[in-house]
């Protein structure tokens, strides 16, 4: 080649050889650490129990009742007509996480409200009808949801997550 | 560990050993014949200190795990069985909890030494930087020893410091599944932390190898932050440097013995006698004292992601700590600014510890954020710009005449 110098000599067998070494021992390497990585993911007992079925008939107005999912609290509230002309009278607009009261319920079924109970800050288990906004309050770093489990004040991000649930019938929802 | 051995083998069988594996010679070298400057104060004992505490932890460690059972049904109880049944299990377990706390105390102790000192300047730099890994491990294994017990305040510390990786964007979420091995904190990563409470102290062994290894190359700093001229200027590390490193080391033992025997649980929070309750966090939660003013650097800004953000750059910082401080002067004492701005650290970082502890509410997350504020400032502002503006007072020039001045302006008399 043109370019080609004294000092910089043409890559020769050896150099072939070497770097077609290197990739091959890199990707051996790299496949054998996966099962190393991956044996630290939820395992297959973990998963099985993704779902569960609660019975909401016997949830009284103003009640919240918990149930534990995925290792996890999990908020069913069943909210009075106070809290819900209260909701319907603040606009989203300047939330941290804004999104309308009526996004986060089954069409239907708007006075019952289903949330992870995990802070969005650092995963604490908020208190109920706690808060400036009786919502929820976070005693850990101090966030506060209103009665949708929407951040108000303090310094969790996201509302409460709504989990992917479904009504099975009018007294009961599967969650998961 | 550099130049010619003094090391002379006295016995036949120590010549024949020197001349296949020579670790008569390194130890002799580096722990009895190295030149120490024969200023240094007590506040050099403590790297002897924390190599007594580190090998207390292991020893205690070891055997706790012979009667602990990492299994969320199990755990508490398994602990309560050791206080309860085991022979002496009581002190094996007070002993190995507290010694976390006078680890860290210890390790603190040194941090600050270093810091008004001057030890992580030029050479020192490496010497530093492994001292700083060897915190986050120690950070680390403390974290996760304290989940062990499976208590309400280990569960709910292992819930929030773990999901402290979900404010990564995108994948943060997955990554504390993975840690998790769940949907929460749960069994799974109970027996994953034991297995690793269990194998990072030996990782800090490792390094603290290499710290000491590196201290011998670039020799030990001192009160007078000059480097020795002539062997008028050091003493041998044996008898002079062991004997008072084993003299503070028994005195440090006996404060730690009055705890263990008679304040066992003052360190401890009385919530982690409460089983972990998955459903229930406790009105009131903190972390051990000794994270106490990280953890109120976390709480005091209002966005999650800047909060943790801010964590990590509190230790971050402390890296790159040799190329932000501009003066070529060491030691405090010949530096009049910085040794002020150094006390004002101290009470910060000590304020800041306080505040942690306080509920994250009104005039408390104020004085946390003015006080998290400061702490950054000490290091990106004022620490770069003392060097500039600062005049230090004359160096001695040499660290005989430094002893000299302080002690009479005689030499001594014999």
């Amino acid at each position: 080649m043109a370019t080609t110098t004294h000092d910089t000599p043409e890559p020769s067998r050896r150099d072939f050889l070497t770097i077609a070494t290197i990739a091959t021992g890199a990707v051996g390497v790299g496949s054998l650490a996966w099962p190393f990585i991956d044996q630290m993911e939820p395992d297959a007992s973990a998963l099985a129990l993704s779902s569960i079925e609660v019975d909401i008939s016997q949830i009284q107005p103003g009640q919240i009742v918990t149930v534990k999912w995925r290792g996890k609290p999990v908020f069913i509230r069943n909210r009075t007509d106070k809290e819900m002309a209260e909701l319907k009278n603040t606009p989203p607009g300047d939330m941290k996480d804004p999104q309308p009261d009526s996004a986060r319920v089954k069409k239907g079924h708007e006075n019952l409200l289903v949330v992870v109970g995990v802070c969005t800050h650092l995963g604490c288990i908020p208190l109920g009808h706690s808060g400036s906004f009786d919502g929820w309050f976070c005693p850990c770093h101090g966030s506060v949801y209103d009665a949708s489990g929407r951040i108000r004040k303090g310094p969790a991000p996201l509302n409460l997550a709504v989990p992917e649930y479904a009504f099975l019938n009018d007294k009961t929802i599967k969650i998961g | 560990m550099s130049g010619h051995s003094t090391y002379v083998p006295g016995t036949a069988f120590e010549r024949w050993l020197e001349k296949r594996l020579p670790i008569i010679s390194l130890v002799h070298d580096s722990f009895v014949s190295f030149p120490t400057p024969k200023n240094l104060n007590y506040f050099w004992t403590f790297g002897a200190i924390l190599s007594a505490m580190l090998g207390w932890q292991i020893l205690t460690g070891m055997v706790l795990a012979m009667h602990y059972a990492a299994n969320d049904a199990v755990a508490f109880a398994s602990v309560e069985h050791i206080m309860r049944d085991v022979n002496y299990g009581w002190l094996l377990r007070y002993g190995h909890a507290n010694g976390a706390s006078f680890f860290f105390i210890a390790v603190y102790i040194h941090i600050f030494r270093g810091l008004y000192f001057g030890s992580y300047k030029e050479p020192r730099e490496v010497l530093w930087i492994l001292g700083m890994i060897i915190f986050l491990l120690m950070m680390a294994t403390g974290f996760m020893g304290y989940v062990l017990p499976w208590g309400q305040m280990s569960f709910w510390g292992a819930t929030v410091i773990t999901n402290l990786f979900s404010a990564i964007p995108l994948v943060g979420s997955s990554i504390v599944t993975w840690l998790w091995g769940g949907f929460s904190v749960g069994d799974p990563t109970l027996n994953r932390f034991f297995s690793l409470h269990y194998l990072l102290p030996f990782m800090i062994a490792g390094v603290v190898i290499l710290h000491v290894w590196a201290l011998h190359v670039v020799g030990q700093n001192n009160p007078a932050g000059i480097e020795p001229k002539s062997t008028e200027d050091t003493v041998p590390f044996t008898p002079y440097a062991t004997s008072k490193d084993v003299f503070a080391t028994v005195v440090f033992f006996v404060i730690f013995a009055w705890f263990i025997f008679y304040v066992p649980n003052y360190t401890g929070d009385p919530d982690n006698y409460i089983e972990a309750n998955p459903l229930a966090t406790p009105a009131h939660i903190e972390p051990e004292w000794y994270f106490l003013p990280f953890y109120a650097i976390l709480r005091s800004i209002p966005d999650k992601l800047g909060g943790v953000l801010c964590m990590f750059g509190a230790i971050a910082v402390l890296f790159v700590l040799p190329w932000l401080d501009t003066s070529k002067v060491r030691s405090a004492t010949y530096r009049p600014l910085y040794r002020q701005f150094f006390w004002i650290l101290v009470i910060v970082s000590v304020g800041l510890g306080w505040l942690g502890a306080q509920p994250p509410e009104g005039g408390y997350v104020i004085a946390s954020r003015l006080f998290t504020a400061y702490y950054f400032i000490h290091f990106l502002v004022i620490l770069p710009l003392l060097g500039l503006i600062e005049t230090p007072k004359p160096l001695p020039t040499s660290i005989s005449e430094a002893v000299l001045a302080k002690n009479g302006h005689q030499p001594a008399h014999t």
